[in-house]
């Protein structure tokens, strides 16, 4: 009872300081340039406003946690940054998203989702064979060299760690491997076009505990070859797999920093709320 | 037991019987057609009737290929041009239509439902036979045409629309483009829905007789092409049946028993389309 009290009162009392964002976080948190450059973002569905003036920087080859409870904004946040949120037709948004030195919101919306690819939360493989799952991306990007497309699909699928259990049925129905297989085969189905960030929105929340740790060690060995934003319900597993977390509550962006520094002395007391399991 | 009770009793088992009854008229309706005609019609099927031309009044015998090759081509016909149409319109009231404009285009279509085939006779028969001149195959099944568009459209699009969200993201969030999308992902997907509703929009208007009575007309023997007045089930049955002689009056009966058996296969063979899984598909 108490929780649902402090739910209300957060509710009727907006935040009234700004977040405590670091002050260069360039150079606080990352020597290296910024994959993401959020700034001042707003999202909007139609008259709601999902998100508040969020500023990020997201560095590159590393794994980012977003968290936070139901509803936050956190999915809302991760949409925005391949434009998956242009899918509802009454979203809007305000702000500037960077992706190196290009604005996202005006570059080709095709050229942006081949640099940034997208894992869902509910495994969504195509009704086709596990080979053309992988090589779809390849395909629609222009690419009917057969030779090399078959040497393509095997490299993701080696990659996604899943080659060793489907290379005798490639030409078999993906609807035919288990939750967690089909999970790793949307993940290879995304690396296949060599994206350059990987988004993923609470990829395990279906899977059971071996499929989800399979996923985490894979996401390990990705972030060699790309910058990674995951969503995630679980604090463990963002305190297990990722090097920053950024929490947000109520469309806003709370704190961005270092895994250790937000999962052991964070700096706002929401923060701390959300992680000893206070409130959310 | 209270009279009250009584009576609320009784009104449940009158009622409960008479939603029986109703359902079981409905269903036998169908058995009850189908044995007529088995039983009229039954013994004048035979290899004959089914690649005989019509035999001149006065003799008995004769057939009704050309009818039965008629109807193919009407349906052909028929196919060629309504099922694009409404498949195409169908996709885009699903994936592409804005609000308002997909709204006309939804409500037409259910308007064009309802509009009675021979309406649509009338339609055929001014924009093609009059033109040229002439009853053909081609203004019949382009009335038929016309009449699958509405179907087909709707069809298309609930089974569409069944496709999950997350199929569709899947694809965008790969680079594609919508049409790359829909053409390689959503359509595949929605296949054997789509299929089904064709066949049994066919199925459907493979048995209309107003539109294609001022429009192929009929015919006594064969006709080449598609420019000339062609003989369809139907309309044999029509024109045996109002005739005087006891002969037509059993191939119709004959006939009626073909159509019917023929529309009911494609039912049949529709709903097992659709029944199948997704096993593999390649």
């Amino acid at each position: 009872m108490a929780t649902v009290m402090r739910d209300f009162n957060l509710l009727e009392e907006p935040l009234k300081e700004k977040p405590d964002l670091p002050k260069s976080p360039k150079e606080a948190v990352n020597p290296l340039e910024p994959k993401f450059r959020v700034s001042n973002l707003n999202v909007f569905y139609g008259a709601t406003q999902a998100l508040h003036n969020v500023s990020l920087e997201i560095p590159p080859n590393r794994i980012t946690a977003l968290i936070g409870p139901s509803g936050c904004g956190k999915t809302s946040f991760l949409r925005v940054l391949n434009r998956m949120h242009e899918t509802v037709s009454t979203s809007r948004v305000e702000g500037q998203v960077l992706l190196g030195e290009q604005n996202i919101l005006t570059m080709d919306v095709t050229q942006l989702r081949r640099r940034v690819g997208m894992v869902f939360q509910k495994s969504n493989p195509f009704p086709k064979s596990i080979f053309e799952n992988v090589a779809y991306g390849l395909r629609v990007n222009g690419w009917h060299r057969k030779g090399t497309l078959h040497d393509a699909v095997e490299a993701s699928l080696r990659r996604a760690a899943l080659w060793e259990e489907v290379k005798d049925h490639l030409h078999k129905s993906a609807y035919a491997l288990s939750g967690g297989q089909q999970q790793r085969l949307c993940i290879a189905r995304a690396l296949a076009i060599e994206p350059e960030v990987l988004l993923l929105d609470e990829p395990c929340s279906a899977l059971d505990p071996i499929a989800t740790a399979k996923i985490e060690e894979l996401l390990f060995r990705l972030k060699e070859i790309c910058t990674i934003v995951i969503v995630t319900h679980n604090m463990q597993q963002a305190a297990r797999v990722s090097e920053f977390t950024g929490f947000f509550l109520l469309g806003k962006l709370i704190e961005f920093n270092k895994t250790a520094v937000i999962f052991k002395t964070p700096a706002r007391k929401e923060t701390e709320d959300y992680i000893t399991g206070r409130f959310g | 037991m209270s009279y009250r009770l009584v009576w609320r009793k009784a009104v449940n088992v009158v009622m409960l019987s008479l939603t029986g009854l109703c359902a079981l008229t409905s269903l036998s309706v169908l058995f009850f057609i189908l044995g007529y005609l088995i039983w009229k019609g039954g013994s004048h099927l035979s290899w004959s009737f089914l690649t005989h031309l019509p035999a001149p009044v006065g003799e008995e015998g004769g057939g009704m290929a050309n009818a039965i090759v008629g109807s193919g081509k009407l349906l052909l016909i028929a196919a060629l041009t309504g099922i694009p149409v409404g498949f195409l319109g169908g996709v885009y009231l699903a994936e592409f239509g804005g609000k308002t404009f997909s709204f006309l285009v939804r409500y037409t279509a259910d308007l064009l439902n309802g509009v009675p085939s021979i309406v649509m006779g009338i339609f055929a028969y001014t924009i093609v036979v009059m033109p040229m001149g002439h009853f053909s195959a081609l203004a019949g099944g382009l009335a038929l045409g016309v009449m699958l568009i509405p179907i087909v459209v709707r069809s298309t699009e609930e089974f569409l629309r069944a496709v999950p969200i997350t199929l569709r993201e899947g694809a965008l969030a790969l680079g594609a483009t919508k049409w790359r999308a829909v053409a390689t992902v959503i359509v595949p997907a929605a296949f054997q829905g789509i299929a089904t509703g064709m066949l049994l929009s066919l199925a459907r208007v493979a048995g209309e007789t107003a539109p294609l009575l001022f429009t192929s007309f009929s015919n006594q023997f064969w006709s080449s092409g598609f420019n000339q007045p062609t003989a369809s089930l139907p309309v044999m049955i029509y024109t045996y049946a109002i005739s005087p002689y006891d002969d037509w009056h059993r191939q119709a009966w004959a006939a009626g028993l073909l159509l019917l058996a023929l529309v009911l296969m494609a039912n049949v063979g529709a709903r097992l389309l659709l029944s199948r899984r997704v096993a593999t598909p390649r």
